[in-house]
């Protein structure tokens, strides 16, 4: 629900149902919500029935690039006889999302369900879950959740009484964006540096300690717990708009907005009607003029984009950006968007981890370019170098960290030039500019 | 998730104290229990950094030899840990530290105007360093996870919500 308000009549609230309901935290009052019916289901399944479940269901990765989960958890072989590792992302840190923190604050117990289900489907007997070390909070209440649930034998190495071993471990991580990056997490968890890792080999055949692994975000994995209780048709029987997006998605609004918060709605669910009647519209006197999705790694929607767009993988993408971890960032005519997009680029110059030059170099260099530009000291050219530096940071780095930075910057140029511009044109005399340009 | 602060070292011709090993009685316990986690012993790298961090306020180089010690690593390879991670201080920061979040979404919703208000009531003057009474230190982060209640700060594992320039000198009467 949009909490911290109440629920809004178009919501479906599924997984945020408990959100703000203290009852929900403790062991004793999550079973009594119906917790661990879906872990008891499940571990009298056999794990590739589960697996075929999760594909029927048509879920899709939450954590930003959307890819089906049950056919994600297919490549992990059973019986090859080595240890298999199940990877909770609770690293949260892309700029505009706080969905798995509210997830972890409210329902601790339906991640440890979550992890334990899914560490079982892939034949794990290991499931990390691994937490930015920022969320204090969530950091607590899960380690207490973990507890409570080993002491009351749900999970551990006679899994509720089954015999069935199923571990589940907290992991703090101690800041650093790019280990939401699914190798960088690995490493960073086996104690090195959180440097991305070349792929292949991809994480299911060589993964965390060299063994095969799944990674998933948290509401990925909590959502399974739903799908396993009310079937796979049910979830699937979600979706307003593309049959390839099911279910119920969260999605954290923040920015220029009436009521910021977390709201879950259908796959489909207009735009429009979900900026203007969940969210609350513009603040007084203010008008929208831009909105950022799915987190800062996506394209910018003008508002003409994003008022026509349908909430699901394809709707954003035909309307000129995606879906992502489903930050909504909205910004409104008070802002400048030169300058909205300089910090934007500043954010991923901090956060990478510079394996790459294109990355290492570009974000930096983008960084002052549009620094100066908002500083009223731009030329002309740096548009055209922008967007070339850009060209240079796409599809050519270990991972997409470097794409991510010079996304927003295209679509800045592309749907706010004039912005950009007025700026240049008022450019006040500067001669040291146009000789580094 | 913070900017490297620019943290004063302490000052020229004080010789580092002795190194009062972290890993023993409690703690001690909390690692080896640390240790049936995981597979390998460097995975505990990580959470045994915290246990020093969160025993001593900061990650000094002799701690990180122990931590190297313990667990079967080089203190150089340890270092070259720590000084990845941002949340790891390499030296003794003011008794509260203050993290504000000025990342764009933040950013949008006057970000700029919390940071400048918490530099003038701490009297901590510019980012990165340490009010005189050593009370303070104010940094600026990346996002916080928090960005619907902006401004988010952190004052130590402390989460505070919707801070605005003008009930910032509320806020910081909280911390003695
Ligand atoms: C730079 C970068 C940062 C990422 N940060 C996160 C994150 O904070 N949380 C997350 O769940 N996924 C994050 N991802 C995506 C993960 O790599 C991975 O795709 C995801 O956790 C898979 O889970 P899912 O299939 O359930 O979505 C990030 C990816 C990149 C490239
Ligand atoms: S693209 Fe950037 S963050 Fe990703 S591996 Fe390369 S340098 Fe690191
Ligand atoms: S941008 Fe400030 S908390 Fe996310």
């Amino acid at each position: 629900m949009g909490f911290p308000h109440k629920l809004h009549e178009r919501e479906t609230p599924v997984l945020s149902q408990h959100f703000g309901n203290a009852e929900a935290r403790s062991l004793d009052g999550w079973k009594k919500l119906g917790g661990y019916k879906a872990l008891e289901k499940a571990l009298g399944m056999q794990p590739a029935e589960i697996v075929e479940v999760v594909k029927a269901s048509g879920l899709r990765g939450r954590g930003g690039a959307g890819f089906p989960t049950g056919m994600k958890w297919s490549f992990m072989k059973p019986g090859d006889g080595k240890p298999h590792y199940l990877c909770c992302n609770a690293d949260e840190s892309e700029p505009g999302t706080f969905k798995d923190r509210e997830i972890m604050r409210w329902t601790p117990h339906a991640l440890v369900e979550g992890c334990a289900i899914g560490a079982y489907a892939i034949g794990a007997e290991t499931a990390y879950i691994y937490i930015r070390g920022e969320f204090t909070e969530p950091l607590d209440e899960m380690n207490r959740a973990v507890k409570e649930a080993y002491a009351a034998g749900i999970i551990g190495k006679n899994a509720m009484g089954t015999g069935k071993r199923v571990d589940v471990h907290v992991h703090k991580g101690a800041g650093a964006y790019i280990c939401g990056e699914e190798t960088a997490l690995m490493n960073s968890l086996e104690g090195r540096r959180g440097n991305p890792r070349i792929k292949p080999p991809f994480p299911a055949v060589s993964g965390l300690f060299g063994m095969p692994t799944t990674i998933n975000n948290v509401e990925t994995l909590v959502a399974v717990n739903q799908i396993l209780t009310r079937g796979a048709d049910w979830y699937k029987g979600m979706s307003l708009s593309n049959p390839k997006s099911t279910g119920t998605k969260l999605f954290s609004v923040c920015g220029n907005v009436a009521r910021p918060g977390n709201y879950e709605v259908q796959m489909g669910f207009p735009f429009k009607d979900f900026l203007h009647d969940l969210c609350g519209g513009p603040l007084q006197g203010r008008q929208f003029k831009a909105v950022i999705p799915g987190g800062v790694s996506v394209p910018i929607q003008s508002m003409e984009e994003a008022e026509s767009t349908l909430m699901d993988y394809e709707g954003f993408v035909e309307r000129g950006s995606m879906l992502g971890s489903g930050g909504v960032i909205v910004i409104d005519d008070a802002q400048n968007m030169v300058k909205v997009i300089a910090r934007i680029a500043r954010f991923f110059a901090h956060e990478s981890c510079a394996q790459c030059t294109q990355c290492r170099e570009g974000t930096a260099w983008a960084t002052r370019i549009l620094d100066r530009i908002a500083d009223g000291h731009g030329a002309t050219e740096d548009l055209d170098t922008l967007l070339d530096i850009s060209e240079d940071m796409t599809g050519k780095t270990i991972c997409v960290l470097s794409d991510s930075c010079a996304t927003p910057i295209v679509s800045g140029i592309q749907k706010f030039r004039e912005e950009f511009e007025v700026l240049i044109k008022q450019r006040r005399f500067h001669p040291v500019t146009a000789a580094v340009a | 998730m913070t900017h490297a602060p620019a943290l004063a070292i302490a000052p020229a011709g004080h010789a580092p104290e002795p190194h009062v090993p972290v890993f023993r009685g409690v703690a001690r316990k909390e690692l080896d229990e640390l240790l049936t986690r995981y597979p390998q012993k460097m995975a505990a790298l990580l959470p045994a950094l915290w246990i020093v961090q969160d025993s001593r306020g900061w990650v000094s180089d002799g701690s990180m030899a122990e931590v190297a010690e313990l667990l079967d690593l080089t203190p150089a390879y340890v270092k070259g840990v720590v000084t990845f991670y941002y949340m790891y201080h390499q030296h003794p920061v003011g008794k509260y530290f203050i993290q504000v979040c000025t990342t764009s979404p933040c950013a949008i919703c006057g970000a700029e105007d919390v940071v400048k208000s918490l530099l003038k009531h701490t009297k901590c003057g510019e980012l990165g360093s340490t009010s005189p009474d050593g009370k303070f230190t104010v940094i600026e982060v990346e996002c916080l996870g928090a960005c619907g209640f902006a401004t988010p700060i952190m004052v130590n594992s402390d989460f505070i919500e919707s801070v605005t320039p003008d009930n910032v000198p509320e806020i910081l009467a909280r911390f003695e």
